[in-house]
C-alpha cells in the first residue's frame, strides 16, 4: 500500500492540518509516513501545500512530484497541481469555491462542496474536514477513527468537545461522493 | 626581615612582553591584586582578547580562555551561563572592544550579563603597529591616519563608558586612568567595585582604563603619561558613569 | 517508547537535549527557527540555558565559551548564518573544543533562497574557515536518522575534541516523520574534560587550564597541526559511515546524500521497473568521506559508472571522483541553487546515461 498525496489551498483553509492528520493516522496504524510542507513567504496569505506519503514500505522519497492524489481546496491549487496526478489517480476539488471542472479524463475526479457542508454544520472551519472525509471515503488510506484520534491529540483534551462536529463533517464529506 | 611588598600570586612568573612603560603591566597587576584580595582565584576565569593583551593567559594565574578578536564578551557569556558560580572577566583593548567587538560588548551589557570587563583605552592599535582606533583623538597621527585623525573623514572618538552607561543592563561603569599614583589607586578601587558588582549578581560591570602606548605614540613613557593627562582625560572624563549599587 | 510524529528541527533539538546538551546559543534564520524555539521552551525545563545571541558570530563564540567551560553545547543555523559562524568554527577547531553545529542548508550564494539545497558541502567538509582543519560532518537522510546521529555527534565531538556539523537540508528541518527516541544507548567511553576552564588554584589537582589557539612559535604551531592531522587520520580510518543500497551487482552506482539520496532510492525503483539495476552509495559521514565503501562498490565488474546527484553544481562529486580516481567514468546530475530533482527526472537521466 502506498499513497502519495498533495494537499493544497489558501493559507488558513487548514490544508496543512488535514495532511498532518492523515500522517498521524497512518503512523497510529503502524504505517510509514512523511509530511512535508511547502514553506516560505508564500505561506502567509498565499497558497500552502504539503506532500503526504502513507506507505507500508519505508518512505523512499518524501519529495513528491507525480502523485496518487491531489486535494485542491482552491482554484490556484487546481491549476497548479492537476497535472501532477498520476494516470488512474484521484483529484479532489472543493466545488464550493472552485467553479472550474477538471480537464483530465484519465483520473477519478471528486467534486466536494466543502464550504456548503461546513455551513450546514454551522462552522465554516470544518470545510477541510469535509474534504478529508471525501478523501478517506475514496482511498480508504486510513480509518476515520485513526484520524479522530490524531485530531484529539492535536486539539488536546480541553477541546475534545469539538470532536463530534469534526466527525460529522468527515461523514458528510464522505457521503457527498457516495453514489 | 619584614616583607613590605610581595608580588601577587595571581600573576605568574612569566616575563611580560609589553613594551617598557606600557600601562598594561599596571592594569594586569591591579586586576590580579583584586582577584587575590577577594579570594576568588579558584573560581575566576580570564577571557583574554586579540590585541596587545593576547598573551594574557600566560600572565594571569587563572584558568584562561583566549577569544577571537572582539568576541571575548560572547565567550564570557558562554562560560558564565554554563557555570554561573564562576567569576568571569574579559580584558580587552580599544580595537577589540570598541571596533570589531562593539556588538558583543553592547549586547553583553544589554543582557545585563554578570561579567566584568576591563577595557584598556590607549587610543591606538598597539599589537598591529599603531593604527587608528575608534578611540584615537581628533588630530592624532597614527599609521592609518598619517595626517591626523580627521573627524569629517572618520568621525570623532567614541566614548565607550558613557555609551554603555546608557544601557539598562549595565550595573557599574567607571572610567579611570593609570597615569599617576593617585589615579592608579582609584583604578584599583574601581576594578574592585566592578568585581564586587559581579559577585553581588547586579549585572554587567565595566571599567574603562585610560592607558598609554609610548611605543606607538612615539614618546618616552614619561611624556606619554603627560600626553594622556593633557589630551585624553579632557575628552574622556574620569569618574563613575553608572552605579546601580549606590542607587536607592 | 512510542513513535511520535515530529518536525525534523524539533526532533533535532529534543535529541540534542537527550544527548545531554543543555546549552544552546542561536540566532533566528529560516528554515531552522524551530530549533531555537524548541530549545527556548525545553531547556529551562531541564535546568539548561537557551540564549538568543545578538548575532551568528556571537552565538558561535558563546558556544566557544561554553565548550571551554566543559559543557555539551550547540548552535544551529542555515547557510548564510553558517558562513558567519566560520570564524568561531576555526577557533573551536584550533582550541580543540567539542561542540555540535547544525546547518539546515538553504540555497545560495548570498542570501539565496530559503528552500533546500546542498551547496554547503565544500564549506562543511573542507573546513569552511581558515587553517587546516575539518569538522566531522554527519549528513542524515531522515528525521529518525538525525535523531539517532545526535548522540553520536556529541560523543564524537567529545572523543576527538572537535566541532561536529550536522549537514542537513531544509527538507530534513521541515518534514514531519515518525521518530522514536531510544533509551540512551551504551555510549562510547568519553575522555574526562580535565582541560576545561572551570576555576583553578594551586590546590587544584590538574594543571591550569589554558584554552587557546594561538601558537606564535613555528614549532609550537607545528605541534598543534601535527596533533590535529594525526587525529583526522584516525577519524578517517575509524569513523566513516555509508549506506549501500542495492549496490551488489549494480550496473550504475548513484552517489547522493541527505534527502536527495531518498529521492534517488525512488528513482532506483523506477529504473528497476525498466529492468536496470542501479545501486545507491550514500555517505552518512560527509567528512570523513567513506572512500573505502565507495571504492569497494565501484570495483565490482558489473559497475560501469558512478553518477553523483546533488542540489549543487557538483561538490560531493569531487570526493566521488577522488575516490574513483579515473578507474571508471563519473557523471553528475543536479543543479546549483534550490531545485530539488524529482525521482522521475533522476531516473530519466540514469536511463539516458546508460544508452550514451
Amino acid at each position: 500500500m502506498l499513497w502519495t498525496n498533495i494537499f493544497a489551498g489558501f493559507g488558513g483553509q487548514g490544508v496543512l492540518l488535514i495532511g498532518q492528520l492523515l500522517a498521524y493516522a497512518g503512523m497510529y496504524e503502524g504505517k510509514n509516513v512523511s509530511w512535508l510542507p511547502s514553506y516560505g513567504p508564500e505561506m502567509r496569505g498565499g497558497t500552502a501545500n504539503c506532500s503526504v506519503v502513507v506507505s507500508d514500505e519505508p518512505v523512499a522519497s518524501p519529495v513528491i512530484n507525480k502523485c496518487d492524489c491531489v486535494i485542491a481546496m482552491n482554484r490556484p491549487s487546481l491549476d497548479k497541481f492537476e497535472q501532477n496526478v498520476l494516470p488512474g489517480g484521484k483529484l479532489f476539488i472543493n466545488s464550493s469555491i472552485i467553479d472550474k471542472k477538471a480537464t483530465r479524463t484519465d483520473i477519478d475526479v471528486y467534486y466536494v462542496p466543502c464550504n456548503e457542508i461546513a455551513d450546514k454544520l454551522n462552522n465554516p472551519k470544518v470545510a477541510n474536514m469535509a474534504m478529508l472525509g471525501a478523501y478517506l471515503e475514496a482511498t480508504k488510506a486510513v480509518q476515520t477513527k485513526s484520524v479522530l484520534d490524531a485530531l484529539l491529540y492535536k486539539l488536546g483534551e480541553k477541546k475534545a468537545a469539538l470532536i463530534p462536529l469534526n466527525e460529522e463533517a468527515i461523514e458528510a464529506g464522505a457521503a457527498s461522493i457516495r453514489k | 626581615m619584614q616583607t613590605v611588598f610581595k608580588k601577587t600570586p595571581i600573576l605568574t612568573d612569566a616575563v611580560l612582553h609589553y613594551c617598557p612603560g606600557c600601562g598594561h603591566g599596571i592594569v594586569h597587576r591591579l586586576v590580579a591584586e583584586v582577584v587575590d584580595e577577594l579570594g576568588i582565584q579558584d573560581r575566576t576565569i580570564a577571557i583574554v582578547p586579540v590585541g596587545c593583551a593576547v598573551f594574557g593567559y600566560k600572565y594571569f594565574n587563572l584558568d584562561s580562555i583566549e577569544a577571537a578578536h572582539g568576541r571575548a564578551p560572547a565567550a564570557a557569556t558562554g562560560v558564565k551561563r554554563t557555570n554561573p558560580n564562576n567569576v568571569v572577566f574579559t580584558y580587552q583593548g580599544d580595537g577589540d572592544l570598541a571596533s570589531i567587538g562593539t556588538a558583543e560588548i553592547v549586547h553583553a551589557a544589554h543582557r545585563g550579563e554578570k561579567i566584568t570587563t576591563i577595557f584598556i583605552n590607549n587610543a591606538i592599535y598597539g599589537m598591529t603597529g599603531g593604527q587608528m582606533a575608534p578611540t584615537t583623538l581628533v588630530g592624532q597621527k597614527t599609521t592609518t591616519s598619517p595626517y591626523g585623525r580627521d573627524k569629517d573623514h572618520c568621525g570623532s572618538p567614541i566614548r565607550i563608558a558613557e555609551m554603555l552607561a546608557t544601557i539598562e543592563g549595565s550595573a557599574y561603569i567607571e572610567r579611570v586612568a593609570v597615569n599617576s599614583p593617585a589615579n592608579i589607586v582609584r583604578a584599583k578601587k574601581a576594578i574592585k567595585n566592578a568585581f564586587e558588582c559581579q559577585l553581588a549578581g547586579k549585572g554587567f560591570s565595566l571599567v574603562e582604563v585610560l592607558s598609554n602606548c609610548p611605543t606607538n605614540w612615539g614618546m618616552s613613557p614619561v611624556e606619554s603619561m603627560e600626553w594622556l593627562e593633557k589630551n585624553m582625560i579632557p575628552y574622556y572624563p574620569l569618574g563613575v558613569k553608572k552605579d546601580i549599587t549606590k542607587e536607592v | 517508547m512510542a513513535k511520535k510524529l515530529m518536525k525534523g528541527c524539533e526532533a533535532v533539538a529534543e535529541a540534542a537535549i537527550q544527548a545531554g546538551c543543555h546549552y544552546f546559543f542561536g540566532y533566528p534564520i529560516t528554515p531552522q527557527n524551530d530549533i531555537p524555539e524548541y530549545m527556548a521552551r525545553r531547556l529551562p525545563q531541564v535546568g539548561g540555558c537557551f540564549l538568543q545571541a545578538e548575532s551568528e558570530v556571537a552565538a558561535i563564540n558563546m558556544v566557544y565559551g561554553a565548550a571551554a567551560a566543559g559543557a555539551r553545547c550547540m548552535t544551529s543555523s542555515s547557510s548564510p548564518g553558517i558562513s558567519l559562524k566560520q570564524e568561531g568554527m576555526t577557533y573551536l577547531a584550533g582550541a580543540e573544543l567539542p561542540c555540535v553545529v547544525v546547518n539546515m542548508v538553504r540555497g545560495g550564494p548570498g542570501l539565496g533562497s530559503i528552500q533546500p539545497s546542498q551547496g554547503d558541502y565544500f564549506q562543511a567538509t573542507r573546513g569552511g574557515g581558515h587553517g587546516d582543519y575539518h569538522p566531522i560532518v554527519l549528513a542524515p537522510a531522515s528525521v529518525q536518522e538525525t535523531v539517532d546521529l545526535m548522540q553520536d555527534a556529541f560523543d564524537l565531538a567529545d572523543i576527538y575534541r572537535t566541532p561536529v556539523m550536522i549537514l542537513a537540508d531544509g527538507i530534513i528541518g521541515q518534514i514531519m516523520e515518525p521518530v522514536e527516541f531510544h533509551e540512551k544507548k551504551e555510549t562510547r567511553e568519553l575522555p574526562a574534560k580535565d582541560w576545561a576552564a572551570t576555576g583553578w588554584s594551586p590546590a587544584s589537582n590538574r594543571p591550569r587550564a589554558i584554552v587557546n589557539s594561538l601558537y606564535i612559535e613555528v614549532e609550537e604551531l607545528q605541534e598543534l597541526n601535527d596533533r590535529l592531522q594525526a587525529r583526522y587520520q584516525h577519524i578517517r580510518e575509524n569513523e566513516s559511515r555509508a549506506e549501500l543500497y542495492n549496490t551488489e551487482g549494480a550496473e550504475i552506482i548513484v552517489c547522493a546524500y541527505g534527502t536527495v539520496a531518498r529521492i534517488c532510492k525512488a528513482a532506483i525503483g523506477l529504473c528497476a521497473k525498466q529492468g536496470v539495476k542501479v545501486g545507491l552509495f550514500r555517505p552518512i559521514t560527509a567528512w570523513p568521506f567513506p572512500e573505502k565503501q565507495l571504492a569497494k562498490a565501484m570495483a565490482q565488474d558489473s559497475v560501469k559508472k558512478a553518477i553523483a546527484v546533488e542540489i549543487s553544481a557538483g561538490q560531493m562529486l569531487e570526493d566521488v571522483k577522488l575516490t574513483v580516481n579515473g578507474t571508471k567514468p563519473v557523471e553528475f546530475y543536479g543543479k546549483p541553487g534550490s531545485y530539488t530533482p524529482t525521482a522521475e527526472e533522476i531516473a530519466e537521466y540514469i536511463m539516458k546515461s546508460r544508452e550514451a
